[in-house]
This record gives structure tokens, sequence and C-alpha cells, in this order.
């Protein structure tokens, strides 16, 4: 027989759980609600926003440059986030931390301190905002989130590699090419993928950075404000939990697979 | 130079290092040191950890550049040629395999790297694989295989490159006893097949005896003796060595006599000093029977205590010859008595260079 203690840690457990996931279950359900506006009780089934938002040209618009915004600044991340990652593990010197923590801050400052600063940066050199602003605004955390993942395997990797590399005649180019690059790849898929669904649902540096674009995001909560295409944000919000959800569950899953690494 | 007193003239250094000197940070790792090995040999560093031979490895490998001094191969100053140009090559004490690739494409790395076509360099790699008896294991990952077939793995993938010198660091450390006896026998031979000059750093003293051609003892960043095994336990230059390798009994009434464990006898008392032997009376203090042999602990007239070795040769039945309590004549033939020096380690330091 289970003990009262355990009956109400379950309670506990299903309660946060609920917390947590029945708002997300209920715009969900809203999207595939007929009433044209999100209300309790559902009236009707229908799937007709996904087509309405589907032709909606100013979503298409939003959330291709969601796509393209978040494409290229997982590409930058990566390159920037992996070198620097390789860079740090290399110091010996206590310059180490130093570098590290420099590196890693981006990600534990406020977003709209970092937006206000880049947008201030930005007026400071007379730079039109633009779909550039809005990538070097998540360059900033996307690569840190490639630094981490990858600096935490290369701290698992042993030395002995690389220098067995060296010793059996591997230059540098050799030995990153055959044996560090395959040693960090699911570490750096793994940093892409979350840095990807981090871009993809950035709201906050974003509003500081964009012009008149909108991304998805931003679209979402300019509809909200205005109380307009509240179905469409439905079907968008919906549309942004998968597009998060599949990387960030491939990401867990590339993770646990480094676990078998270096034995 | 104890490396001097080897009187053939006929060898041919491989590895000559002239007054190298290492720290990191402010801590030494090896202070003013002068080596040469052979063509051929199988050399050995052994030493307690810390004593620097790890470092000296590390050195002619070229992960670490010395502070000062020369490090010579074939005559030749190694200190402009990073590893991957060094025609040495290295067995890991992790033994560090690629865990992406196959053991084939393990062992070919090296001549891959060098530019070797891929179907020759595999074809040698299987060919190496064979030698350390693994190879039908050829498309496994180094996860799937135990610690043995790594540590053989590890060998080959060093031996396929034909160093003029291989160097192995504590190779066996990670393996269970009887393993470890194999693999002794295996390096043994696949030296002695190869004729490449094998440079071994390991801490057990046991290993060092019956694997080396000679030996340098190392302590606190510098070598205390150079020697063949035989050199090094029946003639130690100093108490450090002669406890090191081997266990000592410093006897006399300065410590400077050693006499070594087996090379004394315990007799019942009443007894008579047999011809050629010194002796004292003493009182058993502990006997620890060992299986082939039994280690005895006296405690002599003098107040000494020594430790003595008797090899079980008459099957024991229920009980050991001698018991604790028992009054014993302990003696040992004069030429089994070693003078040596009396310098700890520490002391050996303010003394400078050891003779």
């Amino acid at each position: 027989m289970r003990s009262n203690g355990a009956v109400l840690i379950w309670a506990a457990v299903i309660a946060i759980l609920g917390f947590l996931f029945i708002p997300i279950v209920i715009i969900i359900a809203y999207a595939f609600s007929a009433a044209p506006i999100p209300a309790w009780p559902l009236v009707g089934f229908t799937t007709h926003w996904f087509a309405d938002t589907w032709n909606d040209d100013e979503v298409r618009e939003a959330l291709l440059l969601s796509l393209e915004v978040a494409g290229l600044s997982t590409v930058v991340a990566v390159l920037l986030g992996t070198l620097a990652a390789m860079a740090v593990a290399r110091m010996r010197s206590v310059g180490r931390e130093l570098v590290s923590f420099v590196l890693v801050l981006p990600i534990a400052l406020p977003g709209i301190l970092t937006g206000m600063a880049l947008a201030s940066y930005f007026a400071f050199w007379s730079l039109n905002l633009s779909f550039w602003t809005i990538v070097a605004g998540h360059i900033t955390f996307c690569t840190v989130i490639v630094y981490n993942n990858v600096i935490a395997r290369l701290r698992r990797l042993p030395r002995s590699l690389s220098e067995a590399s060296a010793d059996l005649g591997g230059n540098a180019f050799l030995t990153f090419r055959r044996v560090m690059l395959p040693m960090m790849a699911s570490a750096i898929g793994a940093g892409a993928l979350l840095a990807f669904a981090l871009s993809f649902d950035e709201v906050i540096v974003t509003t500081f950075t964009a012009g008149a674009q909108n991304t998805l995001p931003l679209w979402i909560f300019g509809a909200i404000r205005l109380g307009q295409k509240l179905p469409e944000v439905n079907v968008v919000v919906f549309a942004i939990i998968l597009f998060t959800a599949i990387p960030v569950l491939l990401a867990q899953k590339l993770i646990g697979d480094s676990g078998r690494l270096g034995r | 130079m104890a490396v001097d007193q080897q009187p053939e003239a006929a060898k041919r250094p491989i590895i000559s290092m002239v007054g190298v000197a290492k720290a990191y940070g402010g801590a030494v790792a090896l202070e003013n040191l002068d080596l040469t090995v052979f063509a051929g040999e199988f050399f050995t560093l052994l030493g307690p950890s810390g004593s620097g031979k790890t470092t000296t490895l590390r050195l002619i490998a070229g992960f670490e550049r010395p502070d000062s001094g020369q490090i010579l191969l074939d005559g030749t100053d190694l200190a402009a040629l990073p590893p991957f140009e060094r025609p040495v090559n290295t067995v890991f004490q992790d033994y560090a395999l690629f865990p992406h690739l196959t053991l084939i494409e393990n062992v070919a790395y090296g001549l891959r790297a060098r530019k070797m076509p891929k179907r020759e360099a595999h074809a040698l790699a299987q060919a190496a694989l064979e030698q350390v008896r693994l190879g039908q294991f050829g498309t496994r990952k180094p996860a799937q295989l135990s610690g043995g077939q790594r540590q053989r793995v590890a060998l080959a993938r060093a031996m396929v490159n034909q160093p003029r010198v291989l160097l192995l660091d504590e190779p066996l450390g990670a393996l269970d006893l009887k393993l470890r006896h194999q693999m002794q026998e295996e390096l043994k031979r696949l030296q002695h097949e190869s004729g490449i000059t094998f440079i071994y750093v390991t801490h057990d003293q046991d290993e060092a005896l019956s694997m080396s051609d000679r030996i340098a003892v190392f302590s606190q960043g510098r070598i205390e003796q150079v020697g063949t095994p035989f050199d090094l336990y029946e003639r130690p230059n100093s108490a450090f060595v002669a406890d090191f390798v081997g266990s000592s009994n410093l006897i006399g009434s300065a410590h400077d006599r050693l006499l070594r464990p087996e090379k004394i006898k315990l007799l019942p008392v009443p007894a008579a000093l047999p011809d050629g032997h010194e002796g004292q009376t003493g009182v058993l203090h502990q006997a620890t029977y060992l299986g082939a042999l039994t280690r005895y602990i006296v405690r002599l007239a003098d107040g000494t205590e020594v430790q003595a070795m008797e090899a079980n040769i008459l099957p024991l039945t229920d009980r050991l010859r001698l018991l604790p309590g028992d009054r014993v004549l302990a003696v040992w033939p004069r030429l089994a008595i070693t003078p040596v020096q009396i310098s700890t380690a520490a002391n050996i330091d303010n003394q400078g260079e050891v003779e």
C-alpha cells in the first residue's frame, strides 16, 4: 500500500505539470475551435484556421523572416561558439575563467538590457534596424548556447586524444578534421538545434533590433495587442511549439548520446 | 655518469638528453637531466609518481618543451620538431584510442597521416592487428573491446609506424595482475621481434626488473642511478635505490650496509654460525605466510628490525617453521652485504650531482 506521502508527492507532480502544460493544451484546442474568438467552452471543430493562416501573407512573411533569422544566427553561432570553445579549452592560465565568464555573460544578462544596448549601439552608428540587426542581436545569445555545449564536451575529452593524433603524425588540420570535429559533432549539433529554437521564439531582443519587419513572435505580439486574427494566433503558436519543441527534443537526444563517447 | 659504467663501446646512442630541465610554474619537474638510451634497448624510467619520469617521456615525444638542455635523436636536435614530425610514437596510459574510428582506422591513422594510400595503410594495419592477435576485430570500435585488447590496439597503432623509439607511459597500469604478466611477455616479444628501442615508464619495480635491459631510477626530478636490473638490485648506490628496487634492510651502526631479505637465514637457537657468515641473535616478531614465501620480521639483539624472506621449500603442514616469540639466530653470508650511501632523496638534492 502506498503511503500518504507518496500520494501527496504524485499529486504535486501532476499539479505542477498541469500548471505548466494545460495553457499550451488549451491554445492547441483553440486552434481547432470554430468560434472566431477564443472562448470556453469550445463550439464546434474546424481546421479552416490553418488554411486561413497559411494563406495570410503577413504570417508567411513573418515565418520566412523567423526561419531566415534563426538559420543565419545559428550558422554564425556555430562558427563563433565552436571556435571560442576550442580556444578556451586550450587555455591553461587564470585567463580561462575570465574569458569563459565574458563569453557566457550575454545569456545571463536580461534580454531587455541586451536589446536596449544593441538598439542604442546601432543608433550611435546610424545603422538602420533591419534583418541584419535582428540577426546580430540573436547571435549574441545563440553563440553562448553553442559555446556551452561544445566546451562541456571538450572538458570531458581526454587531452591524450589530440596528443595521440599529433604523435601519429597528424598536424593541427588533420587532428581537427579527423579527431576533434567528429568528437565535437553531436555537441555542435545539439547546440545548433537549441540555438535555432531559442532564436525562433525570441521576443525581447528582437523588439529592440527589428525595424519594420515582424518575426513570427513579434507578429503574435502585435496581433494580440490589437485583438486581431486571434484564431490565427492560436495556429501560429501551435506551429511555434512544434518548431521549437522538435529541435529541443533532438538536441536532448544528441546530448544523451554523447554520454557514451570517449569510453 | 652511471651510463659510462656500460663498457660496450659498440652500443650506439639513439636518444641523448643533455642538461634537460623543466619546471611547471614554480614546481621543478626535471633538474639538469642527462640520459643516454642505446639503440635497440628496452630502457625503463622507474620512479614514484611526481619523480619526473613521465615528464621525460613527454619531452621526448614533444608534448612538452624543455626549459633548457638538448634532446638528441640519432645526434639530431629535436627542439625544432613538433610532435607530428618526430620519428617516435607513444603508447598512452589511457590508450587514447579514437572512439569514433574502427580498429583498422585507428591503427592506420599514423600511416594515413603520412599520406600512405588507404588500401596499403589498411593492409599494414591489418597485419599489425594480427601481430597483437586482434586480426579478426578490425571493424570493431574501441568501446567493444576489453582493457587488455585496447592496450594491444594502442601498441599496434604505435608500432605500425616503425618508430625509431617507442615511448610507453605506464601502459599496463590499468590491467589486472594476470593480464599484466601476459602483456609483459608480449611486450618483450614485440620489442625483440621489431628491434625497436623501447622507453618504458613505470612505478612498478617488478615490471622494471623483469622487462628492462637497463633502468633509470628517478626521484624528485633527478636520476638516482642507471644500470641493469642486476646492478640496481645487487649494487644500489643509495639507500633510496636499495629501498625502491626491492625491499631492503639497512644494518650496522651507521645503517649503511644493505642486506636483502632473501639473503637472511633464520636458525632456531642454539645454533652455530656457519662458515663465511655473520649473524646476530634476535626474537621473531612477525611471521607472514605468503604462499611461495614466508616473510619474517626479526628484532635483532642490537635493536634493529630486519625483514627476512624464506622460500617454502618443504610442504608446510598447519604451522610455520618458526613462530612469533621464538628466539632465532639470523645469519647471512658476508658477501651478501653491500655498502650503500646513506642519503635520503631529500638530502641528495643538497649534495649536487650523484656519482
